[in-house]
């Protein structure tokens, strides 16, 4: 049952990692290749680490597995959040198929993203007016 | 259908390898053939996490529990690297 268990969980998780590789080859645009990254990896090396401490029921492998879990959970969105910003505040340019940009529509005064971007900190401390 | 421990567990993680190591390649393409500098460092971020899912299923496969150690120190080293990065990208985008 042991065995089973951390088997399934560690298949399941190579595929999360899997899907997160595919996202990251395959889809268009810098911001979704960024979401599938971080949250597709992050639920896959959740998983792959579970099976490692279900496989050895050891009390010390089993803390580190927890806490290398807490760390990724912790510091993924943080990642990605900064990757993302620092991104667009270089201007990356969109999926031709982009709806809304709403980054863009927050700042008034940034009608072209790729010009001068000395405002870029404040645009999303809320100048809504 | 009488699988042993031993046969699920070889099976497991030998499908398990496969998978993160084509995953590896796919993000691999993308570190090479990024249009622009923060692609790469998405594919290099996701590759640090690859690395540990990898270093974890080969701790189960040959019964290691000290290998993860590297993974926790891998882990750290990534974020590190990913906000190094994340600086220089917003640095070098406010110069240009």
């Amino acid at each position: 049952m042991r065995e089973q268990a951390s088997a399934v969980l560690l298949v399941l998780g190579a595929f999360f990692m899997l899907l997160a590789g595919v996202g990251v080859a395959r889809l268009p645009d810098l911001f979704m290749r960024l979401q599938a990254a971080t949250k597709a990896s992050t639920l896959g090396v959740g998983c792959m680490l579970m099976a490692v401490a279900i496989h050895f029921q050891d009390l010390a492998v089993t803390t580190r597995a927890v806490l290398v879990i807490a760390f990724f959970c912790l510091t993924a969105p943080v990642g990605a959040h900064l990757i993302a910003r620092a991104a667009y505040a270089a201007g990356v340019p969109l999926w031709e198929g982009t709806i809304t940009d709403e980054m863009r529509l927050s700042s008034r005064d940034a009608q072209d993203r790729s010009g001068e971007n000395s405002s870029s900190a404040g645009n999303e401390r809320g100048d809504g007016s | 259908m009488s699988l042993s421990g031993l046969e699920i567990k070889t099976l497991a993680t030998g499908l398990a390898l496969a998978m993160v190591g084509i995953a590896l390649f796919l993000t691999f393409i993308r570190l090479v053939r990024g249009p622009t500098l923060p692609d790469r460092v998405v594919a290099l971020d996701l590759m640090g996490v690859l690395t540990v899912g990898m270093i974890a299923a080969y701790e189960i496969a040959m019964e290691q529990p000290v290998l993860l150690d590297t993974a926790t120190v891998l882990a750290l080293v990534g974020f590190l690297g990913t906000v190094a990065f994340a600086r220089y990208l917003e640095r070098r985008g406010r110069d240009a």
